[in-house]
């Protein structure tokens, strides 16, 4: 049976989080009543020009540098030609050929080492806006259109075809939109359309050295998305072949109801866009010193992140990527290494059971209630046997449900670790008499039997007692019977 | 001499002297308008009370000592291709038969500042498209000097308003000799000033890269006035110059002498009429007796220049006007099948031939395949052009030519000839491809129809345009010829 491998170029469009749009004063917040964010400008009305942001170049730049690209000192702005309602002028403002950023690369963890994944290009461009449809697209009678976003800056990232898998298309989106969250360009939240993804797709023989026949997929809006369209796309063009068919290059769009792919558009159908430079913008010159100056804005990226945090706190590889993931993850990790010395510790909880709150309840760790030093505080607690291991968890999840101090919650709800043994005596002698067949199994050897005795007591006393002193007693009790 | 015929200049000296208010100038020019505008067809809309209001607020302020603009409580007319707040901005075109504007022109803002008079918005070729002002949906602008003739365009509202004395002074805009074309053709003074000079925002778009306002006047002076007020860098505007706008009345001197002037033989071989030829060599003797040093020169890639402008223009038009879809404002078809019909349907009805000729043009211009065969060669070659213009003003101040290589024809005699329509734009284009001011100003008749005569200078030099057109006409009176309508 032939292996195929699998050849997949990544199209990410990523919206800049200016204040304003990219060739007018209009605001780009998200969520406002439709056609409330407009002016004649960005509706493309008879007669006015466009003025670009500065603000947007400088993004621009900033993301270019943490993707490792050349920062190109002579860019323009070209028309591509198109027709469509959610398009005002007919033309959206693109760059083609002399685009702000290209020869970049970034690297990911695969599992079995690094990956890196050539960066081609990256260029600014402003959004369209968005149809309406009253009821489904098909049976429609009317659609309304919001220009909201209609000006919107965005920058297209293209990536080489050097992802393999639909695996490695994730971690590669995971990881440039972590590099991007961290430059402070975009928000990338896919949820609210901020960052989007089209994919270009092809299977091989493994072993060929020519491309097969691509095809593009739109419309990947979420990870899971992305996977299963790429998942099943893959599956299909391998079909297509072992039947000794030919793939179409062409456009299809994934359908998240049904699970598929479809046909969008094939390549004769192609829209030709027309682009030709724009002549109402002039050419951006980008000097030295401008470059030079937004390097400097450049904050410390995930890869030197994860290398620092290794080195410094000791993380194991694995940690310190979790943790680098997102820098909101990583400054509440290391506000916490200011005040306490266990670095595992930290990461142990912040992978651990904050991920599982923070998911279940999906939020993201800048709307959680646990502020860095109440994990330092409860993990004081948990150090000083104040609470024991278990209790600690619901002090945790105490924490994340009221955002109280752990040591508040400790006392209100009355969950101190029992250490002292005169307390916890009586309670011992009563699982001894509740349990004969326990302290007989223990008494004929088996040892093992101690451990049920230590659950009852801990039972009995709420969690509160310390195991480690119950199991100290017990043993002495039940070595002395 | 009625109150309508006289300049914008004289005008401004009666108000001063209190020998007559504004909106007696105003009334006069309305009533004018009511008179002849039926022979003309200047205007698509004319603004009666509103002009009146803002006359009489200037007639409050010189009653009140205020200091006042030279152009203010002058009457002037807006070719409808400029963006005017609540009044109907059509370019003559169906598909925007119905559309106001929510926001002015930079160029109408600035007029507003200077309490100028906006008298009405006139009739041009459909989105500026075109030379004889034939294209316009609604009805065809008349020669003033004879209403059976053309009144060039694509700005003839504007001009044969001036020389019909339905304005004091307009506004227009050239994009390939749109405002030099009719200047020459109805006998009047008008200038392209240089690309970048005057702000764009708000005039509906043509070719981006072509496209420039400028004045028509009865005399240089009056259009040295409006360079005053319409000139300078707008914010609004990527493709506006900053740069120190100069009073341009300071250059008005009557004095050209040891002024280089250059002939370039292309303007003044094949294909120009004999007698517009003699006009012009006239003009260029004159000039150089009043002490210009007046030579014969060369444009070695003239030849080419209206291929390259009928590339880039259309190629640019198929684009700025892709936006006419019938989504939001204007024109919209009726009763369509679809989203694709609707787009088609309301296109193919709202634009007129000429306009949908050169979509088609540009579209093809650019498309795949094509790109580099056409649209990029005519990049390259209007290069060259811009290096001829170059090389040519490293030894002249001023260059001379006709504005226009015939007189102005009949009605229909050309409406159907595209190419022969285009032959008509052969010495004003090579100037937009180039973006260097000109000005075309009154200078002779043949057969009774004005004869206008081209000066061409280096960008932001309109000042010694300004010098030499106004020493020329200190010196003759053909400016002083008037129509018999």
């Amino acid at each position: 049976m032939t292996q195929y491998e699998t050849i997949i170029g990544l199209e990410v469009h990523v919206e800049l989080k200016t204040k304003t749009k990219i060739f007018c004063s209009c605001s780009t917040e998200f969520g406002a009543e439709p056609n409330h964010h407009v002016c004649p400008v960005c509706m493309g009305l008879p007669g006015v020009l466009p003025v670009l942001n500065k603000k947007v170049v400088e993004y621009g730049i900033l993301a270019g540098l943490a993707l490792n690209c050349q920062i190109a000192d002579f860019s323009k702005f070209d028309r591509k030609n198109y027709f469509y309602p959610d398009l005002p002028k007919a033309f959206q403002v693109s760059q083609y050929d002399l685009p702000i950023a290209e020869h970049g690369h970034l690297e990911f963890d695969t599992g079995e080492g690094e990956k890196r994944v050539g960066i081609t290009r990256i260029h600014m461009e402003e959004d369209a806006g968005k149809l309406v449809h009253q009821g489904s697209i098909s049976t429609t009678t009317h659609s309304l259109v919001d220009y909201n976003r209609t000006g919107v800056p965005l920058i297209e990232i293209v990536s080489e075809p050097d992802m393999r898998s639909p695996e490695e298309a994730k971690a590669y989106v995971e990881k440039l939109k972590a590099i991007i969250q961290y430059t402070d360009v975009s928000d990338c939240k896919m949820q609210e359309g901020s960052l989007r993804c089209d994919a270009n797709v092809s299977v091989r023989p493994l072993g060929n050295k020519e491309f097969g026949t691509k095809v593009e997929i739109k419309n990947l809006n979420s990870f899971k998305a992305m996977q299963r369209a790429l998942e099943y796309e893959i599956e299909r063009q391998i079909d297509v072949v072992e039947d000794n068919g030919q793939i179409v290059q062409e456009t299809r769009t994934w359908d998240e109801n049904k699970g598929i792919t479809l046909a969008l558009r094939s390549k004769e159908e192609a829209q030709d866009y027309r682009y030709f430079p724009e002549p109402d913008l002039v050419p951006v010159v980008i000097s030295r010193e401008w470059v030079d100056s937004i390097k400097k804005l450049l904050p410390e990226l995930p890869d030197e992140k994860k290398r620092r945090y290794i080195e410094e706190f000791g993380l194991p590889p694995y940690d310190a990527s979790v943790i680098t993931v997102s820098k909101d993850i990583a400054s509440f990790f290391e506000a916490c290494t200011r005040n306490y010395p266990e670095a595992k510790a930290i990461s142990n909880w912040i992978m651990g059971d904050l991920t599982r709150l923070l998911n279940s309840h999906n939020m993201d760790i800048k709307e959680c209630s646990i502020k860095p030093q109440q994990l330092v505080e409860m993990l004081k607690l948990l150090d000083n046997g104040t609470i024991s291991g278990k209790i600690a968890k619901t002090v945790f999840e105490a924490m994340f449900e009221t955002g109280k101090d752990p040591g508040v919650i400790v006392e209100e709800k009355g969950l101190k670790q029992i250490s002292d043994a005169s307390a916890i005596e009586g309670i011992i002698d009563r699982a001894i008499e509740d349990n004969p067949k326990s302290v007989e199994d223990y008494k004929k050897g088996k040892k093992k039997a101690i451990g049920f005795l230590v659950g009852q007591v801990m039972k009995a006393s709420k969690g509160k007692a310390n195991p480690q002193v119950v199991n100290d007693i017990l043993q002495n009790k039940l070595d002395h019977m | 001499m009625k109150l309508y015929q006289k300049t914008a200049h004289r005008l401004h000296e009666m108000l001063l002297n209190k020998e007559v208010s504004s909106e007696e100038i105003t009334q006069s020019v309305l009533n004018r308008i009511s008179t002849v505008d039926e022979k003309v067809g200047a205007y698509v809309t004319v603004l009666g009370e509103n002009a009146l209001d803002t006359a009489r607020k200037v007639d409050r302020k010189i009653k009140d000592g205020t200091n006042i603009h030279p152009l203010a409580g002058i009457p002037i007319a807006i070719k409808d291709n400029m963006c005017t707040e609540g009044i109907r901005t059509t370019c003559s075109s169906r598909i925007l038969y119905n559309y106001m504007p929510p926001y002015n022109a930079t160029v109408i803002e600035r007029l507003g500042e200077v309490d100028a008079v906006m008298i009405g918005k006139t009739n041009m070729d459909e989105f500026a498209m075109g030379s004889s002002c034939e294209n316009s949906a609604f009805f065809p602008t008349c020669n003033p000097w004879s209403t059976d003739r053309v009144a060039g365009g694509s700005s003839g509202g504007s001009s044969a308003s001036v020389a019909a004395d339905e304005a004091i002074v307009a506004l227009g805009s050239d994009t390939g000799g749109s405002i030099r074309l009719p200047a020459a053709y109805c006998g009047v003074v008008g200038m392209k000033p240089t690309y970048g000079a005057v702000s764009r925002y708000g005039l509906i778009a043509f070719a981006s890269s072509l496209d420039q306002i400028g004045p028509f006047g009865k005399d240089v002076t009056d259009c040295a006035l409006l360079m005053n007020v319409i000139c300078g860098h707008d914010p609004m505007d990527s493709t506006s110059v900053k740069f120190d706008v100069p009073d341009y009345t300071t250059f008005l001197a009557n004095n050209v002498k040891g002024l280089k002037i250059g002939i370039p033989k292309e303007y003044m071989g094949e294909g120009i009429d004999a007698e517009i030829k003699n006009s012009i060599q006239e003009a260029a003797e004159k000039l150089a007796s009043l002490g210009a040093e007046v030579e014969e020169t060369g444009l070695p890639h003239t030849k080419h220049g209206l291929s390259a402008y009928y590339l880039i223009a259309p190629a640019e038009a198929s684009s700025n006007l892709a936006r006419y879809d019938g989504v939001r404002y204007g024109y919209r078809a009726q009763d369509p099948e679809d989203m694709i019909e609707m787009f088609k349907k309301t296109r193919s009805e709202g634009f007129g031939p000429e306009v949908k000729r050169r979509i088609m043009l540009g579209t093809y211009a650019l498309s795949a395949g094509y790109y580099d065969a056409y649209y990029n060669k005519a990049l390259k070659v209007r290069t060259l052009i811009k290096q001829d213009f170059d090389s040519a003003f490293e030894k002249y101040d001023v260059l001379l030519s006709p504005t226009s290589p015939i007189p102005p024809f009949k009605r229909g005699e050309k409406v159907d000839d595209p190419l022969q329509m285009y032959m008509v734009d052969i010495c004003t284009l090579a100037v937009n491809l180039a973006g260097i001011p000109a000005i075309s100003l009154p200078a002779g008749m043949v057969n009774g129809l004005p004869v206008g005569l081209q000066l061409m200078g280096k960008p932001f030099d309109e000042g010694t345009l300004l010098r030499a057109a106004y020493t020329f006409e200190q010196n003759t009176v053909h400016h002083e010829n008037k129509p018999s309508i």
